[in-house]
Protein backbone atom coordinates (compact mmCIF):
# COMPACT_ATOMS: atom_id res chain seq x y z
CA UNK A 1 0.00 0.00 0.00
CA UNK A 2 3.03 2.53 0.76
CA UNK A 3 4.29 1.41 -2.28
CA UNK A 4 2.71 3.69 -5.42
CA UNK A 5 3.03 2.75 -8.77
CA UNK A 6 1.84 3.17 -11.76
CA UNK A 7 -1.24 0.89 -11.30
CA UNK A 8 -2.43 3.55 -8.88
CA UNK A 9 -2.33 6.14 -10.89
CA UNK A 10 -4.11 4.41 -13.87
CA UNK A 11 -6.48 3.39 -11.33
CA UNK A 12 -7.51 7.13 -10.34
CA UNK A 13 -7.41 7.61 -14.13
CA UNK A 14 -10.12 4.84 -14.49
CA UNK A 15 -12.31 5.93 -11.69
CA UNK A 16 -12.48 9.78 -13.11
CA UNK A 17 -12.86 8.93 -16.35
CA UNK A 18 -15.71 6.42 -15.45
CA UNK A 19 -16.80 9.12 -13.10
CA UNK A 20 -17.17 11.56 -16.25
CA UNK A 21 -18.97 8.98 -18.83
CA UNK A 22 -21.45 8.35 -15.61
CA UNK A 23 -21.70 12.67 -15.58
CA UNK A 24 -22.28 12.33 -19.34
CA UNK A 25 -25.21 10.13 -18.88
CA UNK A 26 -26.86 10.70 -15.96
CA UNK A 27 -26.90 14.66 -16.44
CA UNK A 28 -30.64 16.09 -15.95
CA UNK A 29 -29.45 19.65 -15.70
CA UNK A 30 -28.18 21.86 -18.33
CA UNK A 31 -25.40 20.92 -20.79
CA UNK A 32 -22.51 22.79 -19.25
CA UNK A 33 -22.41 20.28 -16.90
CA UNK A 34 -21.87 17.61 -19.82
CA UNK A 35 -18.83 19.89 -20.82
CA UNK A 36 -17.52 19.61 -17.14
CA UNK A 37 -18.05 16.01 -17.47
CA UNK A 38 -16.11 16.04 -20.58
CA UNK A 39 -13.27 17.68 -19.19
CA UNK A 40 -13.18 15.23 -16.36
CA UNK A 41 -12.74 12.55 -18.98
CA UNK A 42 -9.53 14.41 -20.52
CA UNK A 43 -8.14 15.02 -17.41
CA UNK A 44 -8.37 11.02 -16.61
CA UNK A 45 -6.69 10.72 -20.46
CA UNK A 46 -3.95 13.58 -19.02
CA UNK A 47 -3.27 11.26 -15.61
CA UNK A 48 -2.89 8.47 -18.33
CA UNK A 49 -0.22 9.87 -20.35
CA UNK A 50 1.35 12.21 -17.33
CA UNK A 51 1.72 8.56 -15.33
CA UNK A 52 3.42 6.21 -18.00
CA UNK A 53 5.62 8.93 -19.21
CA UNK A 54 6.99 9.13 -15.53
CA UNK A 55 7.27 5.42 -15.38
CA UNK A 56 8.64 4.37 -18.38
CA UNK A 57 10.97 7.41 -18.78
CA UNK A 58 9.88 8.35 -22.00
CA UNK A 59 9.21 12.30 -22.41
CA UNK A 60 6.78 11.74 -25.50
CA UNK A 61 3.65 11.10 -22.78
CA UNK A 62 4.12 14.67 -21.44
CA UNK A 63 4.32 16.76 -25.23
CA UNK A 64 1.31 15.06 -26.02
CA UNK A 65 -0.09 16.06 -22.84
CA UNK A 66 0.16 19.84 -23.45
CA UNK A 67 -1.50 19.13 -26.98
CA UNK A 68 -4.16 17.22 -25.37
CA UNK A 69 -4.27 20.41 -23.06
CA UNK A 70 -4.72 22.94 -25.98
CA UNK A 71 -7.46 21.03 -27.95
CA UNK A 72 -9.63 20.93 -24.23
CA UNK A 73 -9.12 24.50 -24.14
CA UNK A 74 -10.10 25.19 -27.74
CA UNK A 75 -13.43 22.82 -27.14
CA UNK A 76 -14.44 24.46 -23.69
CA UNK A 77 -14.33 27.48 -25.71
CA UNK A 78 -16.59 26.55 -28.76
CA UNK A 79 -18.74 24.39 -26.64
CA UNK A 80 -19.82 27.47 -24.60
CA UNK A 81 -20.14 29.79 -27.55
CA UNK A 82 -22.41 27.14 -29.06
CA UNK A 83 -23.81 26.76 -25.69
CA UNK A 84 -24.62 30.73 -25.62
CA UNK A 85 -26.17 31.09 -29.17
CA UNK A 86 -28.52 28.30 -28.47
CA UNK A 87 -29.93 29.73 -25.39
CA UNK A 88 -30.16 32.96 -27.11
CA UNK A 89 -32.17 31.70 -29.75
CA UNK A 90 -34.10 28.55 -27.93
CA UNK A 91 -34.26 30.30 -24.14
CA UNK A 92 -33.03 27.22 -22.29
CA UNK A 93 -30.18 24.63 -22.72
CA UNK A 94 -31.65 21.91 -20.23
CA UNK A 95 -30.88 18.82 -21.79
CA UNK A 96 -34.31 17.19 -22.49
CA UNK A 97 -35.81 20.30 -24.21
CA UNK A 98 -33.04 20.88 -26.28
CA UNK A 99 -34.94 18.91 -29.22
CA UNK A 100 -34.23 21.30 -32.39
CA UNK A 101 -32.72 18.80 -34.64
CA UNK A 102 -35.60 16.14 -33.79
CA UNK A 103 -33.05 13.36 -33.81
CA UNK B 1 8.00 6.52 -0.02
CA UNK B 2 5.42 6.53 2.67
CA UNK B 3 5.17 10.29 2.44
CA UNK B 4 4.93 9.46 -1.55
CA UNK B 5 1.98 7.36 -0.57
CA UNK B 6 0.24 9.84 1.86
CA UNK B 7 -0.19 12.59 -0.66
CA UNK B 8 -1.02 10.21 -3.47
CA UNK B 9 -4.02 8.84 -1.19
CA UNK B 10 -5.06 12.68 -0.20
CA UNK B 11 -5.06 14.04 -3.38
CA UNK B 12 -6.41 10.96 -5.10
CA UNK B 13 -9.51 10.84 -2.44
CA UNK B 14 -10.34 15.00 -2.91
CA UNK B 15 -9.69 14.32 -6.85
CA UNK B 16 -12.00 11.70 -6.96
CA UNK B 17 -15.04 12.96 -4.42
CA UNK B 18 -14.64 16.29 -6.08
CA UNK B 19 -15.29 14.75 -9.58
CA UNK B 20 -18.60 13.12 -8.13
CA UNK B 21 -19.35 15.84 -6.63
CA UNK B 22 -19.40 18.00 -10.46
CA UNK B 23 -21.89 15.61 -11.98
CA UNK B 24 -24.45 15.12 -8.42
CA UNK B 25 -24.14 18.75 -7.17
CA UNK B 26 -27.16 20.32 -7.32
CA UNK B 27 -25.61 24.24 -8.47
CA UNK B 28 -23.82 24.22 -11.73
CA UNK B 29 -21.64 26.85 -10.26
CA UNK B 30 -20.83 24.81 -7.06
CA UNK B 31 -19.92 22.06 -9.98
CA UNK B 32 -17.60 24.57 -11.27
CA UNK B 33 -15.73 24.96 -8.24
CA UNK B 34 -15.88 21.08 -7.54
CA UNK B 35 -14.11 21.26 -11.17
CA UNK B 36 -11.73 23.74 -9.75
CA UNK B 37 -10.62 21.64 -6.77
CA UNK B 38 -10.32 18.73 -9.20
CA UNK B 39 -7.85 19.89 -11.59
CA UNK B 40 -6.04 21.84 -8.83
CA UNK B 41 -5.65 18.20 -6.74
CA UNK B 42 -5.13 16.75 -10.27
CA UNK B 43 -1.99 19.60 -10.81
CA UNK B 44 -0.38 18.53 -7.40
CA UNK B 45 -0.13 15.27 -8.26
CA UNK B 46 1.53 15.65 -11.43
CA UNK B 47 4.20 18.28 -10.10
CA UNK B 48 4.52 15.15 -6.98
CA UNK B 49 5.37 12.89 -9.54
CA UNK B 50 7.56 14.81 -11.63
CA UNK B 51 5.33 16.62 -14.39
CA UNK B 52 5.84 20.08 -12.73
CA UNK B 53 5.74 22.00 -16.08
CA UNK B 54 2.39 20.36 -16.93
CA UNK B 55 1.28 20.92 -13.30
CA UNK B 56 1.83 24.26 -13.64
CA UNK B 57 0.28 24.69 -16.78
CA UNK B 58 -2.62 22.53 -15.71
CA UNK B 59 -3.08 25.23 -12.85
CA UNK B 60 -2.80 28.08 -15.63
CA UNK B 61 -4.96 26.97 -18.50
CA UNK B 62 -7.90 25.14 -16.55
CA UNK B 63 -8.31 27.17 -13.24
CA UNK B 64 -6.95 30.43 -14.60
CA UNK B 65 -8.44 30.18 -17.76
CA UNK B 66 -11.27 27.38 -18.46
CA UNK B 67 -13.08 27.14 -15.32
CA UNK B 68 -13.35 31.13 -14.97
CA UNK B 69 -14.59 30.74 -18.52
CA UNK B 70 -17.47 27.92 -17.60
CA UNK B 71 -17.95 30.44 -15.31
CA UNK B 72 -19.01 33.48 -17.19
CA UNK B 73 -21.20 31.66 -19.02
CA UNK B 74 -22.70 29.51 -16.13
CA UNK B 75 -23.39 33.64 -14.29
CA UNK B 76 -24.65 34.65 -17.99
CA UNK B 77 -26.37 32.14 -18.94
CA UNK B 78 -28.66 32.44 -15.39
CA UNK B 79 -28.69 28.69 -15.20
CA UNK B 80 -27.15 28.29 -11.54
CA UNK B 81 -30.47 27.61 -9.72
CA UNK B 82 -32.18 24.92 -11.98
CA UNK B 83 -33.78 22.28 -10.70
CA UNK B 84 -31.48 18.95 -9.89
CA UNK B 85 -34.16 16.37 -11.47
CA UNK B 86 -32.23 13.24 -12.27
CA UNK B 87 -33.68 10.34 -11.25
CA UNK B 88 -36.94 11.54 -11.65
CA UNK B 89 -40.35 9.71 -12.35
CA UNK B 90 -40.96 10.88 -15.84
CA UNK B 91 -40.78 8.10 -18.34
CA UNK B 92 -39.29 10.11 -20.89
CA UNK B 93 -36.35 10.81 -19.50
CA UNK B 94 -35.02 8.67 -16.82
CA UNK B 95 -35.20 5.99 -19.50
CA UNK B 96 -31.65 5.91 -20.51
CA UNK B 97 -30.47 6.32 -16.68
CA UNK B 98 -29.98 2.34 -15.62
CA UNK B 99 -28.62 1.88 -19.54
CA UNK B 100 -25.83 4.62 -18.44
CA UNK B 101 -24.94 3.42 -15.36
CA UNK B 102 -24.59 -0.14 -16.84
CA UNK B 103 -22.31 0.88 -19.58
CA UNK B 104 -20.20 2.94 -17.25
CA UNK B 105 -19.54 0.58 -14.48
CA UNK B 106 -18.74 -1.89 -17.66
CA UNK B 107 -16.02 0.92 -19.29
CA UNK B 108 -14.68 1.12 -15.50
CA UNK B 109 -14.22 -2.73 -14.56
CA UNK B 110 -13.01 -3.33 -18.33
CA UNK B 111 -10.14 -0.50 -17.33
CA UNK B 112 -9.55 -2.00 -14.18
CA UNK B 113 -9.00 -5.29 -15.93
CA UNK B 114 -6.34 -3.90 -17.79
CA UNK B 115 -5.09 -2.03 -15.44
CA UNK B 116 -4.50 -5.36 -12.89
CA UNK B 117 -3.59 -7.64 -15.84
CA UNK B 118 -1.12 -4.93 -17.39
CA UNK B 119 2.53 -5.72 -17.95
CA UNK B 120 4.83 -4.45 -20.09
CA UNK B 121 7.99 -5.81 -22.18
CA UNK B 122 11.29 -5.37 -20.78
CA UNK B 123 12.41 -4.04 -24.07
CA UNK B 124 9.63 -1.29 -23.96
CA UNK B 125 10.64 0.10 -20.91
CA UNK B 126 14.16 1.57 -22.14
CA UNK B 127 12.58 3.71 -25.25
CA UNK B 128 15.52 5.05 -27.46
CA UNK B 129 13.88 8.79 -27.68
CA UNK B 130 12.99 11.28 -25.53
CA UNK B 131 14.36 9.58 -22.15
CA UNK B 132 13.89 11.95 -19.01
CA UNK B 133 17.16 12.76 -17.79
CA UNK B 134 17.98 13.40 -14.30
CA UNK B 135 20.37 16.13 -14.91
CA UNK B 136 18.24 18.64 -16.74
CA UNK B 137 14.74 20.19 -15.47
CA UNK B 138 11.46 18.73 -16.75
CA UNK B 139 10.71 22.38 -18.36
CA UNK B 140 13.95 22.53 -19.79
CA UNK B 141 13.74 18.83 -20.98
CA UNK B 142 10.07 19.25 -22.62
CA UNK B 143 11.69 22.37 -24.20
CA UNK B 144 14.16 20.75 -26.03
CA UNK B 145 12.28 18.43 -27.55
CA UNK B 146 8.94 20.12 -27.97
CA UNK B 147 10.71 23.27 -30.21
CA UNK B 148 12.53 20.84 -32.48
CA UNK B 149 10.94 17.13 -32.59
CA UNK B 150 7.18 18.26 -32.54
CA UNK B 151 7.60 21.82 -34.25
CA UNK B 152 4.69 20.85 -36.69
CA UNK B 153 2.22 19.35 -34.19
CA UNK B 154 2.92 22.35 -31.91
CA UNK B 155 2.45 24.75 -34.65
CA UNK B 156 -0.72 23.27 -35.52
CA UNK B 157 -2.11 23.33 -32.24
CA UNK B 158 -1.76 27.15 -32.69
CA UNK B 159 -3.37 27.13 -35.22
CA UNK B 160 -6.11 25.00 -33.79
CA UNK B 161 -6.35 27.99 -30.81
CA UNK B 162 -6.39 30.19 -33.24
CA UNK B 163 -9.34 28.62 -35.23
CA UNK B 164 -11.25 28.00 -31.95
CA UNK B 165 -10.73 31.85 -31.28
CA UNK B 166 -12.07 32.89 -34.51
CA UNK B 167 -15.26 30.54 -34.00
CA UNK B 168 -15.90 31.36 -30.78
CA UNK B 169 -16.07 35.10 -31.83
CA UNK B 170 -18.26 34.47 -34.89
CA UNK B 171 -20.54 32.46 -33.01
CA UNK B 172 -21.35 34.76 -30.00
CA UNK B 173 -21.33 38.15 -32.50
CA UNK B 174 -24.28 39.91 -32.69
CA UNK B 175 -24.86 43.49 -34.78
CA UNK B 176 -27.31 45.07 -32.99
CA UNK B 177 -29.36 47.82 -34.50
CA UNK B 178 -28.70 51.30 -34.10
CA UNK B 179 -25.77 51.06 -33.29
CA UNK B 180 -23.24 54.21 -33.80
CA UNK B 181 -19.87 52.26 -35.48
CA UNK B 182 -16.98 53.88 -37.56
CA UNK B 183 -16.97 52.69 -40.85
CA UNK B 184 -13.43 52.19 -41.36
CA UNK B 185 -13.98 51.80 -45.65
CA UNK B 186 -15.40 55.41 -45.19
CA UNK B 187 -12.46 56.93 -43.28
CA UNK B 188 -9.85 55.37 -45.22
CA UNK B 189 -11.52 56.26 -48.56
CA UNK B 190 -12.09 60.05 -48.01
CA UNK B 191 -9.90 62.58 -50.44
CA UNK B 192 -8.07 65.67 -50.33
CA UNK B 193 -10.59 67.74 -52.14
CA UNK B 194 -13.60 66.56 -50.01
CA UNK B 195 -11.88 66.66 -46.95
CA UNK B 196 -11.12 70.44 -47.06
CA UNK B 197 -11.75 73.52 -48.54
CA UNK B 198 -9.71 76.35 -49.38
CA UNK B 199 -11.35 79.80 -49.10
CA UNK B 200 -10.48 83.41 -50.28
CA UNK B 201 -11.27 85.29 -47.02
CA UNK B 202 -12.07 88.98 -48.26
CA UNK B 203 -11.69 91.62 -45.61
CA UNK B 204 -14.43 93.25 -43.81
CA UNK B 205 -16.62 89.85 -44.99
CA UNK B 206 -15.38 86.68 -43.12
CA UNK B 207 -16.10 83.24 -44.38
CA UNK B 208 -19.40 81.68 -44.07
CA UNK B 209 -19.35 78.10 -42.91
CA UNK B 210 -22.18 76.80 -44.52
CA UNK B 211 -23.95 73.91 -43.50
Amino acid sequence: MTEIGLGHYLTLGAVIFSIGVIGIFLNRKNIIVILMSIELILLAVNINLVSFSIYLGDLTGQVFTLFILTVAAAEAAIGLAIIVVYYRNAGTIRVEEIDKLKG
Amino acid sequence: MVAHAIFFYVFSIIAVISAIMVTVSKNTVHSVFFLILDFISISCLFIMIGAEFLGMIMLIVYVGAVAVLFLFVVMMLNVAQQKNQWFNSEASSSSHIPVGLIISTIIFFELIIVVGGWKYKPELSNPNTNQISNEISNTHSLGQVLYTDYIHIFQISGMILLIAMIGAIVLTFRRREGLKTQSYLKQISRERSEGIEVLEVQSNKGVKIDD
